[in-house]
């Protein structure tokens, strides 16, 4: 065994984690950003791939990460956007059918630096009480990686879009129903279950498209994707968002569903801490039945600020909205994952609601797949 | 959707007898179903055969059932009670075969009763494998090819169209009964019949075995809105063909990418709506491809299980409770999460952190079993560690586990490998047996790569690479000169991958308390993190904390009076569910004295380790450093060791003695240190069998001289008998002294020393053994709490024999004296709370034969007979109280005596070992107990039986075959056989004996090893002809007939009485039967509670 090289993790509130570098080694030897954590038990290559976690530095709670590898199939983007990795312990081998590749491999290939041995639980009660925050990791002194946390800007009102959204629209699928997709970090399988489930031809374009270029795509339906940061720094997605609803149907996920909130007059808030993991129960209000939901947002739409929708999907555990419906407009849209990945998958439904909507709104039995199959 | 007010009164069905394959865990849902049921403001009648369980106590229902689990005295149960619903998902197989039974027979609808929880159709559909089968491949699931057979023609031919090798699994079974993997045509054969023996509907699976896989297990609860949830994922260390209730297994999964964990949870929930569990707790098992990824469905248990409490207690999500409420009409998202209080009931728990549960076998005390694991559950108990990473969590299970282990290795018992060549101890680890990760271990250490490790025994590489860092740990350890030579860092990262103090002071040759005082002067000390479903992410107040070594603790300590109690560990044959009732009720009663109690266990299937039985739970094992961990974060005032069986006691003499609660450690000592004891006998005059003890084998040889054979041999500071003999003559004797030194049966527990020697007595024959249970304070009082005659003769353990309260034959003189004696062993011993004395009786003389001052095993037993809570009394008396101040207040009631005799039984593993010999001797080997409640001691006598899966037959044969001695004692009892028109038949010789004295045979059988074509009993017995069998054994050498007689007795499920004394408490349950019905009567009703 070579001795492992000892890294301090330090909050911006002089807190300091004691740990060992893994992953990639900057040369600078110090990472920042917003220190989150996230529940999941599985899942640790599509959360680091997630582009919501622009910005971030992810805490897995669960103690062993890379247990399984790595493999292309579970990349959520062409690359990884997240600042860094604070785990309790690093696999040094992986065992599974699916894997071509470790996490450390991964993340040297990607440069994704982390910190492993950490008191995970410890930080995660501090960020529960505390409240996100910026925080530095790294090789270097206690004193240096404080100031570097202090000196970081975190995501509050900061574009973290910029960074991540596709430069060139592309298109994916081929099915009947033509979608534009708003790409502000959207994930893979979102995608990938849009050209599925929704059966749809979908162009991904990027977040600072103009209303009038989406409009000459002659979209069926609009989908506003994930992604990370502050809803109000995206006026400008807001504003050509606003001119698109009740012209197309339109779908939201996520941070999709905080500018659809936005677009419709609504307002956000951020939350203590976010909601990051896949076990949060999620009260589907129609039907009263109770879904699991992969989650990872840090902002919200705050209660009754949009008139225009009805609560479709409530939070069980603390009452947060996950889910408008437009009363008067085809729009809907949802905080947590449909696409899970990683995640429980029974909120998949809404691809198929969505396909469902833009049927309806265009009336065209010519869009229905039994038709397609016809040509 | 709320609860359901339809109905009102609920009958909840336990799971009897601990056995293998359903121990305690039963007790612990049950409890908690009760719990929940009468909160809710239920009338709950409970039956259960069970007196040791926690569930039974008077308090836990409204009407409590100590009573057969038989469907005939559970219609006469009905029939007074009225039920409107059963509740039968929380009793294991035994509750759910027995459910099936009322419903097929009509006995549910005659009576109006609705099934709740699982109905009759998804029972049925779950537990019938061919209906399962069909079920998965309709929703699209794999299962393994496979077909059904009715008879060993079938079972070839299916075979012969799959294709060795080939998985045997019997329909409607319990942990794995009568499966296993035959290779070849031969071992098919064999496996077959036992299979279809195994089945109680005959019908067996003949399946594609998938050994090698890996398996998994996740623990689904559904609510009647369909809302489903996962609890846990469970990986098995031990692959595919080692059923779950015998493997190494680990929560959360550790090797499933999000993608597969997923697929395979959506196919649980798939599973559970087709099988059409409405509410509750189901368990889904699966295998997996470790090449491809392949998964398929093994089984589904639409109940609570053995891993629903390994799940609850693994992740703080109690399972039974919510099943329970669920059952009776709420939904997932009307219950809040017990843990969080805040948030609710409907998600699924996330942890962080990794539990490994280890189990535990009894082979040493079954010899002539193969110590071989396969698909049948042989395991009679468990331990489960909690640890922030898997190795932690795992060295932490080992040494729990109280095989002298200190965890993966560097302990004395691996230089047991020394010999072994790598490449034996290789071919080793392809087997699996309780050693075998030892051996992986031990093999890893040699230099093995993890390919070939791999390659032999197929566990997944993972768990092998992260037994390797504890194995390069070590190497490292071992280049440290010792512990002053430690950096923090070393420190931190040794005690991160779960070293104990025990391993470094073994590898550094130092003592264990020289490790801990430089370890803690480097600031290194264990913390204490919390069980709280949620990771941490939402604030929780749980009590429920596990210990590891990082940088902050979450324990707060309070300003309360605290108490620490300590368990008794994994369940083994002479320490089981007994001992988790007195350490429950002693929570009970301190918390309502106003203390603050503290439970330290590792046993997951206990209510004791359930997060709210005390104020803070400590889910740790039971060794020195660990416990002293606890002690010093809590500062309690008291430690209690004596109610939680050899375990805690152990501990007694090196926790601070100011701590130890009751009856001082030099007390204890006393009566374990047989010179003391000796001459403390003397001082008060009370007669001993003659004896002395030794350490060498001269010495030994000559107190047998001097005592006269046959002599009773045991080693000191055990329990259960264990490694105990009667031994004929001196060439035995030197055999027996040989094996105890060495590495024999107690090998593992530590040799002879002159701390630990021998003891030899004079073995007295045909004496009546009594056990007595008593308590005395600190102001002298003593109350006696039962006094037991029981039915088999001294020289069975008194945990195998049946015995009675109140005694049958005793005269009030022996009574008397019994009790005097009892009070002045108490009073030289200055006890301060609970002692338990054994004697014999022999011709009217009085002999003691040990006492221990702590809580013994009849403790619940006598307070289910009398009434009185020995075990809450005895913990308020230690903890300073007297007897006197409890009587005023209440808690302390003189016991209810006349109008009924209780009668327990001794509930014995042999048909899981049919190459067992069934006998009963000085060493324990009943896994659990029956109790019989009535009006006589016959009838109580015959309700034990039907208990204990003996019913006592009232039409058919009876064979009889007595050894010389028993011949003439026996007559009394063979008459009343036939008188109850039983038919006789005999072996010659007893046969003989019985016509000259007037008891007609009917027919004469051959011996077994005896020429001749005329029938043998075998025939009659495989035939079923036979219903009852009196053989008792001829000496230690003759016996071969006599023990396969015996052993298929066990596997066709025929009652044997091996003692006259049995045979004639049969005979008279069998007088009583006949002529007065079975009365069924709560514990509420015989106690006037
Ligand atoms: N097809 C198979 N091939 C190999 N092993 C199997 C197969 N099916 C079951 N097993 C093993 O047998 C054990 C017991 O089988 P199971 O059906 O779960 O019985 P039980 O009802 O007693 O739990 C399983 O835990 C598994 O290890
Ligand atoms: N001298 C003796 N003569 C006959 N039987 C004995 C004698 N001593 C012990 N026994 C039998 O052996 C059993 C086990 O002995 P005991 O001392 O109670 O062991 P343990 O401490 O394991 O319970 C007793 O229950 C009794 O039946
Ligand atoms: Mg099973
Ligand atoms: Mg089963």
């Amino acid at each position: 065994m070579t001795a492992p090289t000892p890294s301090l993790l330090v909050l911006a509130d002089g807190s300091s984690y004691e740990g060992e570098a893994v992953g990639y080694l900057p040369y600078s030897g110090i990472s920042t950003g917003e220190v989150v954590f996230n529940t999941v038990l599985s899942g640790y290559q599509e959360v680091i791939t997630d582009p919501s976690y622009a910005g971030q530095i992810i805490t897995f709670t669960y103690p062993h990460i890379g247990n399984y590898g790595t493999t292309a199939d579970d990349d959520e983007a062409l690359q990884p956007y997240c600042r860094g990795v604070i785990m309790r312990e690093m696999a040094r081998r992986h065992s599974n059918w699916r894997a071509d590749g470790d996490l450390q491999a991964f993340m040297e290939n990607w440069n994704v630096a982390a910190i492993s041995g950490i008191d995970t639980r410890r930080l995660t009660r501090h960020l529960r009480e505390s409240g996100a925050m910026n925080g530095a990791f790294g090789t270097v002194s206690y004193d240096e990686l404080l100031a570097a946390a202090k000196a970081e800007k975190g995501t509050n009102g900061v574009d973290l879009v910029e960074f991540v959204t596709t430069r060139q629209p592309f298109t994916i699928g081929d099915g009947p129903l033509r979608v534009v997709a708003y790409d502000f970090g959207i994930k893979r399988s979102i995608v990938a279950y849009l050209a599925s489930i929704t059966d749809a031809t979908v162009t991904v374009v990027p977040g600072f498209t103009s209303a009038n270029d989406v409009r000459a795509y002659d979209p069926h339906g609009l989908f506003l994707s994930n992604g990370p940061g502050d809803p109000d720094v995206y006026g400008y997605a807001t504003q050509e968002i606003k001119q698109l609803l009740g012209e197309v149907p339109v779908f939201g996920i996520c941070l999709g569903h905080q500018l659809m909130a936005a677009a419709l007059g609504g307002s956000t808030f951020k939350l203590p801490f976010g909601h990051h993991g896949g076990n949060h129960p999620v009260r589907h209000v129609p039907t009263g039945r109770v879904e699991i939901t992969s989650q990872n947002h840090n902002f919200a739409v705050v209660p009754d600020s949009v008139p225009r929708a009805d609560v479709t999907h409530v939070n069980l555990n603390d009452g947060v909205i996950e889910g408008l419906s437009c009363l008067d407009i085809p729009a809907f849209s949802v905080q947590h994952h449909p696409e899970a990945a990683p995640g429980p998958h029974e909120s998949q439904y809404l691809f198929e609601e969505f396909r469902q909507l833009m049927l309806k709104f265009h009336g065209d039995a010519s869009l229905s797949p039994t038709a397609k199959a016809g040509v | 959707m709320p609860k359901r007010t339809d109905i009102q009164r609920i009958l909840l069905i336990g799971s009897g007898p601990i056995i293998i394959g359903q121990a305690c865990e039963f007790d612990y849902s049950g409890t908690q179903a009760c719990r929940v049921l009468k909160e809710e403001g239920f009338f709950v009648i409970l039956a259960n055969s069970n007196p040791a369980t926690i569930m039974t106590d008077p308090s836990f229902a409204d009407r409590t059932y100590i009573e057969p689990l038989d469907a005939a005295i559970l219609e006469a149960i009905i029939a007074r009670e009225r039920p409107d619903a059963l509740l039968p998902t929380v009793g294991g197989q035994t509750a759910l075969n027995l459910a099936m039974e009322l419903s097929q027979s009509g006995i549910l609808e005659k009576y109006g009763v609705e099934m709740i929880g699982a109905n009759a159709i998804a029972i049925e559909t779950a537990e019938n494998r061919e209906q399962f089968k069909a079920a998965m491949e309709e929703i699209g699931l794999a299962v393994p090819k496979s077909g059904f057979a009715y008879n060993l023609d079938e079972a070839m031919l299916v075979a012969e169209s799959i294709g060795f090798p080939i998985i045997i699994r019997p329909s409607y079974i319990l942990g794995g009964a009568g499966t296993g993997i035959a290779h070849d045509a031969t071992q098919l054969r064999k496996l077959a019949v036992e299979g279809l023996a195994a089945s109680p509907i005959g019908e067996i699976l003949v399946e594609c075995s998938i050994a090698g896989w890996k398996e998994y297990e996740l623990e689904v609860i559904r609510d009647k809105a369909d809302n489903c949830v996962i609890i846990c994922s469970i990986e098995n260390v031990d692959p595919m063909g080692v059923h779950t209730g015998d493997s190494i297994t680990v929560a959360p999964a550790q090797t499933l990418s999000d993608v597969e964990y997923q697929k395979m949870r959506d196919a649980a929930f798939a599973c559970i709506r087709r099988i059409g569990v409405d509410t509750g707790g189901s368990n889904v098992q699966f295998a997996i491809n470790p090449a491809n990824g392949d998964m398929v469905v093994i089984e589904m248990n639409p109940r609570v299980s053995r891993s629903s409490a390994l799940a609850s207690k693994a992740t703080g999500f109690p399972i039974a409770k919510i099943a329970a409420r669920l059952a009776v009409g709420y939904t997932l998202d009307e219950i809040p999460n017990d843990i969080t209080k805040t948030t609710l009931a409907s998600f699924e728990p996330v942890i962080d952190y990794v539990v490994t549960k280890v189990p535990r076998w009894a082979f040493e005390k079954l010899p002539g079993s193969s110590g071989v694991l396969g698909t049948r559950m042989q395991s009679v108990g468990e331990v489960m560690a909690i640890g922030r990473t898997f190795p932690e969590s795992l060295q932490k299970a080992l040494r729990s586990l109280e095989l002298g282990r200190y965890g993966l290795n560097a302990d004395p018992a691996e230089e047991n490998y020394a010999f072994l060549s790598t490449e034996e101890l290789l071919a080793r680890t392809a087997i699996a047996t309780p050693d075998r990760l030892f051996l992986v271990g031990e093999v890893l250490r040699r230099g093995v790569s993890i390919e070939e490790v791999y390659a032999a025994n197929w566990i997944d590489p993972w768990f092998l690479d992260q037994m390797l860092l504890i194995i390069e740990q070590r190497h490292e350890l071992e280049r440290v000169v010792g512990p002053s030579e430690m950096s923090k860092a070393q420190w931190r990262r040794a005690k991160r991958l779960g070293f104990s103090d025990a391993q470094l002071a073994y590898i550094w040759r130092c003592s264990e308390s020289e490790v801990r005082s430089i370890r803690t002067g480097m600031g290194v000390t264990a913390v204490f993190k919390t069980v709280d479903t949620c990771a941490a992410e939402f604030d929780s107040s749980t009590p429920y904390h596990y210990s590891t070594y990082e940088d902050s603790t979450e324990v707060v300590p309070s300003d309360n009076r605290k108490v620490v109690i300590l368990g008794s560990g994994p369940n083994r044959i002479g320490q089981g569910i007994e001992f988790d009732y007195c350490c429950v009720h002693a929570s009970y009663a301190l918390r309502a004295a106003g203390f603050d109690t503290i439970m330290i266990n590792c046993n997951p299937e206990t209510v004791s380790t359930d997060y709210d039985t005390s104020d803070r739970l400590y889910f740790e094992p039971l060794t020195y450093e660990d416990v002293m961990n606890v002690i010093e974060a809590e500062k309690p005032e008291f430690v209690i060791v004596s109610l939680g069986g050899q375990t805690p006691l152990k501990l007694a003499g090196i926790l601070p003695a100011e701590l130890i609660a009751g009856t001082s450690p030099a007390s204890i000592d006393a009566a374990e240190d047989r010179e003391l004891w000796n001459q403390l006998c003397i001082e008060l005059g009370i007669e001993q069998p003659p004896g002395g003890t030794a350490v060498e084998v001269p010495a030994a040889l000559a107190i047998a001289e001097r005592v006269g054979y046959p002599v009773l041999i045991r080693p000191s500071y055990v329990l259960g008998g264990r490694a105990m003999q009667i031994i004929h003559d001196a060439a035995g004797l030197t055999k027996a002294m040989a094996d105890l030194a060495t590495d024999g049966s107690l090998g593992k527990e530590g040799g002879l020393s002159a701390e630990r020697p021998v003891l030899i007595d004079r073995f007295l024959d045909d004496a009546t053994e009594v056990d007595v249970d008593a308590i005395r304070d600190a102001v002298g009082e003593v109350v006696i709490g039962g006094i037991m005659e029981h039915v088999e003769q001294a020289g069975v353990h008194s945990g195998d024999s049946a015995c009675a309260i109140p005694p049958q034959t005793l005269s009030p003189q022996i009574i008397a004296e019994l009790e005097l004696h009892t009070r002045a062993i108490a009073k030289k011993l200055d006890v301060r709370g609970l002692i338990n004395v054994q004697y014999a009786v022999k011709d009217g003389a009085v002999y003691v034969l040990e006492a221990n001052p702590r809580a013994s095993r009849t403790v619940p037993f006598v307070a289910k007979a009398t009434g009185v809570p020995l075990a809450m009394v005895a913990s308020r008396v230690m903890t300073g109280s007297t007897l006197a101040e409890l009587r005023d207040e209440g808690l302390l009631s003189a016991p209810v005596t006349g109008g009924h005799v209780s009668v327990k039984e001794a509930v014995l593993p042999f048909s899981r070992f049919p190459e067992v010999d069934p006998v009963l001797g000085p060493e324990m080997r009943s896994t659990g107990e029956v109790m019989g409640i009535d009006r006589t001691f016959g009838l109580a006598f015959a309700k034990s039986q039907l208990a204990a899966s003996n019913r006592l037959p009232s039409s058919g044969k009876v064979f009889v075959s007595l050894a010389d001695r028993d011949k003439a004692g026996a007559v009394s009892a063979v008459r009343a056989f036939a008188r109850n028109g039983l038919e006789i038949v005999a072996t010659a010789g007893t046969a003989r004996f019985l016509e000259e004295r007037n008891v007609a045979v009917a027919q004469v059988l051959r011996k077994i090893s005896e020429d001749g074509d005329e029938e043998t009993a075998l025939d009659l017995i495989r035939r079923s002809e036979i219903k009852l069998v009196v053989n008792t054994p001829r000496g230690s050498s003759a016996s071969t007939d006599g023990a396969e007689i015996r052993r298929a007795c066990t596997v066709n499920k025929i009652p044997v009485m091996t003692t006259v004394a049995s045979a004639i408490a049969a005979a008279s349950g069998i007088d009583e039967w006949s002529s007065q019905p079975f009365e069924v009567k709560s514990l509420q009703e015989y106690l006037g509670l």
